[in-house]
């Protein structure tokens, strides 16, 4: 299968990061100001403590609506959502937004692992997730499974990533669609703006 | 493995439903997916078909996989800037009523139980309260009767204790044996366990204040509906309901009848 992997209309990004991914993060969605045809959510691992200062980092740097999800909310295309700190994030067939409280998963909740095998049940092909910076394995499961289900996996370089151990793992576990450092994940994504 | 497909899973809430009267059709589907194929995968079980045929002929079984799909994860004092609330704004008022009346639906293992009654003896009023816990999982509420806790989460509970405005040292309500720490039989006496099914049980009690938390995130619209209208019928005048840290009554029809207090998940009924 030689053809262009971004035909099939993506619906949903999921990026998933930890240790060393807010700058990326941060650079990734600084001055977008193209609106886009799909929703953006934001799975990453990190303190109660800077639940609020995250929304409003990314909200100030960006075009886009920036906000936590809420239980049972549907994604809006051209919003960016932020999974609170603490609970896993499912995803329903009807593309809501689920919580979960259960035990953590690979030390984390919530898990990138979770959330990507999630939302490849529901989203298939038209799912694009990106693993970003971190110092644990969480995401390379579940971005293998995000293939399975036809979806594109994109995996932050490991030279770039300033804690590689998180994407070595994920390309150890499986070859990702993407291996790009940070410039290029930032023209990545505005690909699929309008 | 595959994930576990609709058809699937919607046979086996029938079986449930229909051979033992365990009705998880309400439950979020995604969750509950989760639960299932995490304990086929525990329990070795190669197929989905191999799952079903032990629960519809092992009633043991069946009992097994309830205390596998409730998600017993707690803590004590879970949210310390929650219960500083709840000492500072809900406790007064408790202390006002000549006997007080608690609910804790969907307690699991008890840690949110013995961090009320902590908080009332604190306040000198554990004497006049009665703290219900009801949670479906049986094998939980064994754990929460005897009031012993892993000892490797205590200095995690001792730093909310502080953070939520606790008054004594901690370890005051504990003795600590090898690995594990026992909670204050005193705490206990104040405390009535029981199996509690809110999808299908009724109210059993009138009350000042219910805590509810980190529950409904699993529940669909329609459940989550049911079971603000049991708490509302199980609510005196002027009582308090506090969630999860991601729960609100905001969407639900009980809405109108309260307000909330503060930022915090607890609201109080106004009419």
């Amino acid at each position: 299968m030689e053809e262009d992997k971004l035909s099939t209309p993506a619906r949903l990004i999921v990026i998933g990061g930890s240790a060393g991914s807010l700058q990326v993060i941060l650079k990734l969605f600084t001055d977008i100001k193209n609106t886009y045809p799909l929703s953006i959510v934001i799975v990453l691992h990190r303190s109660q403590t800077m639940e609020l200062l995250l929304e409003e980092l990314i909200g100030y740097k960006t075009g886009l609506h920036v906000k936590e999800l809420e239980e049972k909310e549907i994604p809006q295309p051209g919003w960016v959502y932020l999974c609170p700190p603490d609970y896993h994030l499912l995803f329903e067939k009807d593309k809501s937004f689920t919580l979960d409280y259960s035990e953590k998963i690979n030390f984390s909740r919530p898990s990138i692992d979770v959330t990507f095998q999630s939302a490849a049940d529901v989203f298939g092909a038209s799912l694009v997730c990106i693993l970003l910076s971190g110092a644990n394995s969480d995401g390379a499961e579940g971005l293998a499974y995000v293939k399975q289900k036809g979806g594109i996996t994109v995996v932050q370089h490991p030279d770039d990533a300033e804690v590689s151990y998180m994407p070595q793992q994920a390309l150890l576990r499986q070859k990702a669609d993407y291996v790009l450092d940070t410039p290029a994940l930032k023209s990545f994504i505005e690909r699929f703006s309008v | 493995m595959n994930a576990l497909n609709d058809e699937e899973l919607d046979l086996l809430l029938d079986d449930m439903l229909q051979l033992y009267g365990y009705d998880f059709t309400g439950y979020s589907r995604a969750s509950l997916r989760r639960r299932i194929q995490r304990i086929m995968i525990n329990d070795k079980l190669p197929s989905f078909a191999e799952f079903r045929y032990r629960i519809r002929s092992d009633s043991h079984y069946f009992g097994h996989t309830i205390e596998e799909i409730s998600v017993n994860v707690t803590e004590m004092l879970r949210d310390p800037a929650f219960y500083k609330v709840i000492i500072e704004k809900v406790i007064p008022v408790l202390a006002t009523y000549p006997f007080i009346r608690i609910w804790h639906a969907g307690c699991a293992s008890g840690e949110e139980v013995y961090s009320i009654a902590i908080l009332l003896r604190e306040a000198n009023l554990l004497h006049k309260s009665l703290i219900y816990g009801t949670d479906i999982n049986p094998a939980a509420l064994e754990k929460a009767r005897q009031g012993i806790f892993a000892i490797n989460h205590i200095q995690h509970y001792s730093r909310n204790y502080i953070a939520a405005g606790g008054r004594n040292d901690f370890s005051a309500y504990y003795t600590a044996n090898y690995n594990l720490a026992k909670f204050d039989e005193e705490l206990g006496k104040r405390m009535v366990f029981s199996t509690h099914n809110l999808v299908t049980d009724s109210s059993f009690n009138s009350f000042q204040l219910i805590f509810c938390r980190n529950v409904m995130i699993y529940f669909d619209k329609p459940l989550q509906d049911r079971v603000f209208q049991l708490f509302d019928n199980s609510l005196e005048h002027f009582g308090f309901l506090a969630l999860g840290n991601k729960e609100s009554i905001r969407f639900s029809p009980i809405a109108a009848g309260y307000r909330q207090i503060g930022k915090e998940k607890i609201w109080r009924k106004t009419s």
